[in-house]
């Protein structure tokens, strides 16, 4: 077994800020060092982009105002809020880093403070979609210009002197003509007295200035914490008198508790109280699931309470989901004639004149996120206010769910963030916090803490949506694909928010069914009907994962039919580089992530270039060993591209191990190349945990996994050990994109087609588990 | 029954049966102790007893007596144990919640065996989930940690 060489580098250490963390903790909420600017009008509202995104169409749009974002303290200390949630993709730490070197700050004088949910404030904080950096990188830029021409001025006034005879640099304004300089700190004070210049008068440095921008050279801010166990996490906060609690949820979505033991509860030492929590019928966003919840003065004591109680459920009608009946149902969905999404040319009529057609089927499991800190939150509701400490992903949105469920304003609610041990799309929905506001005003206002086992995590997610594909492809005499069609059936995630529409959504259809740039003259994309009986979530890239999996499994396939090499295939697929377009023959809208088309196109150029990049960086084309084959798939996700070529070796007892994975990622503009690696090498660690292992099941309408025992994901050294990450180079007028989720979707696909080279077996339904040994 | 407690001398009186986890997060606040599992599967709660890596969630309180428990928190006085150098050097966190348990799992590997082969590391961290997949990171790390050790 090979490892690839970790090069460490030389990284730039914060100063301390546990005192910061610990004022989260104790309720303290925003620590600034020194109100910076405080009686400024607000600036121009920031909506003059140098490119548009879909950022000002978001809840609370854009905010990038200084005095909002940034503050200095009399000791030089540049204090930068982060306004994203951090859960292990490193944004927390990108967007203050592109502040700080826009506005020369000098990142070992820069602390960082967590943004309370607040999005009139401070723009939109719901973390997800991929979205942090790809609509915060132009206005955190715009923040840390605009302090460092208020910090110029500043030095101006100090030296006596011209705007144009100082100069920013690295936490101090020079004097140009006597090269003198003052420190930040000796400053703030007179930066504070400046008007925050408007967009038309900023300038943005030019990228050969960059200190951070695009190095790597900046550790993650919290790496000293966490490495020292210090660093706080939902499950860890701890708030004077506050209470622990754990609840036992319906098996079964819509069930509810007829009748439990109280007293056998109220027995085990420690016990407080048992509290029925209501459910809310479906749509119900993220309302709690209902149950019986226990207080106690511990963890454990709640715990052994909730064993005691012996809950007998109603199930209701979704007692009837079954994961193999429920697959057998999907497959006669994708067998017949679907809603039309997307049509170009005619399929029917290329059908009839082809000289080969070919159908495949591919199937992906429901499943679970399984972050490595189960859901856990902290509340306090008294006086009619309520205060949260939650790892949510949208502390905005939270405070908004908590308001609603409460029945109090939005400015009576305080929702403050912790570290997120993983999210993955499960901490987008803020249940587990509801339940702690709710059970917090039951006890008259104790402090509640809601802890959810991984039992609970996995019994009661929001589900990554099961998945069956049906692809038919007709073949010309030429060796060319004259049509495609693709039918999709999968429950929708949108049954959380609206009637159960029972298909795909827009949105979902979004996620690399009908965007599909594939250079096909008839083309068909269809969906059928499956309804959702269970919670359907979004989970780490969402429907791009069985949409991909299906048509990068099925270009494998027709690559084996006709004798093609498999990525001189692909790129033939994806077809010669030119902007594909497909709003005009989408039969509703073409969800472009939610980005303007304009600036995030779909663009095969782009496309091809990963392709032939990660082949070549992975030899694609050697020869290898019998039992061993490399596969290749590419997907366009988040407005990202990215292409991977796994190797994998299959041992005759049908044990595959994957010695190396190559993947390209074209992102736009990149700022963090040192976290894109990690997050590439956390993709294909998680995309092989998909491939290889993970399923959820229904039965009698319960998840029938529990914990990691049956629900494994990988361990370390069983693959993907070996990880190399290429970054496509752009400059700052290439629009930024996704990073944390693009990674998963080409890992399943690409890891199935080397299983296919290496052994002549192609597996179309995942996870792989034991297919090959069976 | 008395036990110590990153070298500081503690009784305990509850529930026998309650799991040092518990103990360690909700009665100490030593929350560099995470909770990840509750039945031994995932090694975010790995703590030290008498030296050797035990998972703290699945270790009942009745058999610490006169046991010495180390936690992250009391690792190192510094934060500079080797284990946790290579940990920065290396770069490997994403989130950050299993690295106490991986840390400590790590350095007591490499304190029962200074040269550990790829293999042994590769065993020996087994237990050790990391959801963000920081695998190949860890991997790196420990190598680095047991030369320097």
């Amino acid at each position: 077994m090979s490892f690839a060489k970790y090069k460490a580098q030389p990284l730039i250490k914060n100063v301390s800020r546990r005192d910061v963390l610990k004022g989260i903790a104790t309720g303290g909420g925003l620590v600034v060092a020194a109100q910076f600017l405080p009686s400024m009008a607000a600036a121009d509202g920031g909506h003059v982009n140098q490119y548009k995104t879909g950022a000002d169409g978001m809840p609370g749009g854009v905010v990038w105002n200084p005095q909002v974002y940034v503050s200095i303290a009399p000791d030089g200390t540049v204090t930068i809020v982060s306004h994203r949630s951090e859960m292990g993709t490193g944004s927390r730490t990108s967007l203050p880093m592109v502040v700080a070197d826009e506005m020369e700050a000098d990142w070992s004088k820069v602390k960082i403070v967590q943004a309370e949910g607040d999005e009139a404030k401070y723009g939109n904080q719901d973390t997800d979609g991929s979205r942090s950096v790809r609509h915060f990188i132009q206005p955190m830029r715009w923040c840390g210009a605009a302090t460092r021409a208020m910090l110029e001025q500043a030095g101006a006034v100090h030296f006596a002197c011209s705007n144009m005879e100082v100069r920013a640099e690295n936490h101090k304004v020079v004097h140009i003509p006597s090269g003198k300089s003052v420190g930040y700190g000796d400053l703030a004070k007179i930066a504070a007295t400046m008007k925050v210049p408007s967009l038309k008068q900023i300038t943005l440095k030019d990228p050969s200035q960059f200190r951070y921008m695009g190095k790597g050279n900046v550790a993650i801010y919290d790496m000293r914490d966490i490495t020292m166990g210090t660093a706080t996490y939902a499950q860890d906060v701890r708030i004077d008198g506050m209470k622990y609690a754990v609840v036992a949820r319906p098996p079964v979505l819509g069930g509810k508790a007829v009748k439990w033991d109280e007293a056998a509860a109220m027995k085990v030492p420690g016990v407080i109280k048992v509290v029925p929590i209501n459910g809310t019928p479906m749509p119900a966003k993220f309302a709690p699931l209902g149950g019986v919840a226990v207080v106690a003065n511990s963890t454990w004591a709640a715990l052994k309470g909730r064993e005691a109680l012996k809950v007998q459920w109603d199930d209701g009608p979704n007692k009837v989901y079954d994961s193999v009946k429920f697959k057998a149902a999907m497959a006669e969905q994708a067998r017949k004639p679907g809603k039309i999404e997307r049509n170009e040319g005619d399929f029917e009529a290329a059908l009839k004149t082809a000289d080969k057609v070919i159908e495949r089927e591919y199937y992906v499991p429901h499943g679970s996120h399984a972050t490595m800190e189960p859901p856990a939150a902290v509340a306090k509701v008294a006086d009619g206010k309520a205060e949260v400490w939650a790892c949510v992903q949208s502390p905005g949105g939270t405070r908004g769910d908590v308001a609603a469920n409460l029945g109090i304003p939005e400015k009576d609610v305080r929702v403050n963030v912790t570290l997120l041990g993983g999210g993955f799309g499960r901490k987008s929905k803020c249940d587990f916090a509801l339940e702690a506001a709710l059970l917090s005003k039951a006890m008259g206002g104790t402090p509640i803490k809601v802890v959810w086992t991984r039992e609970d995590d996995i019994q009661h997610a929001f589900y990554h949506s099961v998945s069956y594909q049906h692809v038919t492809a007709a073949i010309d005499k030429n060796k060319k694909v004259i049509a495609w069609r693709q039918r999709s059936v999968s429950p929708s995630l949108m049954s959380n928010f609206m009637p159960d529409p029972k298909r795909e959504s827009a949105l979902e259809l979004g996620l690399g069914l009908i965007d599909t740039p594939f250079n096909v003259p008839n083309l068909r994309l269809e969906t059928g009907e499956a309804v959702a009986h269970t919670r359907i979530g979004w989970f780490r890239s969402v429907n791009n994962i069985p949409h991909a999996f299906a048509m990068q499994s099925m270009v494998g396939e027709l690559a084996a039919e006709l004798g093609k090499d498999p990525k001189d295939f692909l790129l033939e697929m994806i077809g010669p580089g030119r902007i594909v377009d497909p709003r005009k023959t989408v039969t509703s809208e073409l969800w472009n992530y939610g980005d303007p088309f304009e600036t995030y196109p779909i663009d095969t150029a782009r496309m091809r270039a990963v392709v032939e990049r990660v082949a070549k960086e992975a030899g694609w084309g050697k020869k290898l060993p019998k039992g061993e084959g490399m596969g290749i798939a590419v997907q366009r996700s988040f407005q990202t591209y990215v292409a991977s070529v796994v190797h994998v070796k299959v041992d005759d007892k049908g044990n595959v191990s994957v010695p190396r994975v190559d993947t390209c990622i074209d992102c736009g503009f990149h700022i963090n190349p040192e976290r894109i690696q990690s997050q590439i090498e956390g993709a294909a660690v998680m995309g092989l945990s998909i491939a290889k292992f993970t399923q959820i099941t229904f039965k009698d309408g319960r998840v029938q996994q529990s914990n990691f025992h049956d629900y494994p994901v990988l361990r370390i050294g069983q693959g993907a050990m070996d990880v190399r990450t290429y970054i496509m180079p752009h400059p700052p007028e290439v629009p930024a994109a996704g990073v944390g989720e693009p990674g998963v979707p080409p890992f399943a696909p690409a890891f199935c087609n080397a299983i296919f080279a290496a052994t002549g077996k192609r597996i179309r339904e995942l996870p792989l588990g034991d297919q090959l040994s069976a | 029954m008395k036990l110590k407690v990153n070298q500081q001398e503690r009784s305990y009186e509850g529930d026998p049966q309650m799991p040092l986890m518990w103990y360690l997060r909700d009665e100490l606040g030593l929350t560099g102790t995470k909770f990840g599992c509750g039945t031994g599967l995932c090694g975010a709660c790995t703590v030290h007893v008498d030296g050797k890596a035990a998972r703290a969630c699945v270790t009942p309180m009745a058999d610490l007596s006169g046991k010495a428990v180390t936690t992250i928190e009391g690792l190192s006085a510094d934060g500079n144990h080797p284990v946790q150098k290579a940990w920065r050097a290396a770069n490997v966190p994403q989130c950050g919640y299993c690295q106490p348990g991986q840390i400590m799992n790590a350095a007591a590997l490499i304190s029962a065996n200074k040269n550990p082969s790829d293999n042994q590391i590769l065993e020996g961290m087994q237990g050790n989930i990391c959801r963000c997949g920081c695998y190949q990171r860890i991997f790196a790390a420990i190598k680095a940690a047991a030369k320097e050790a």
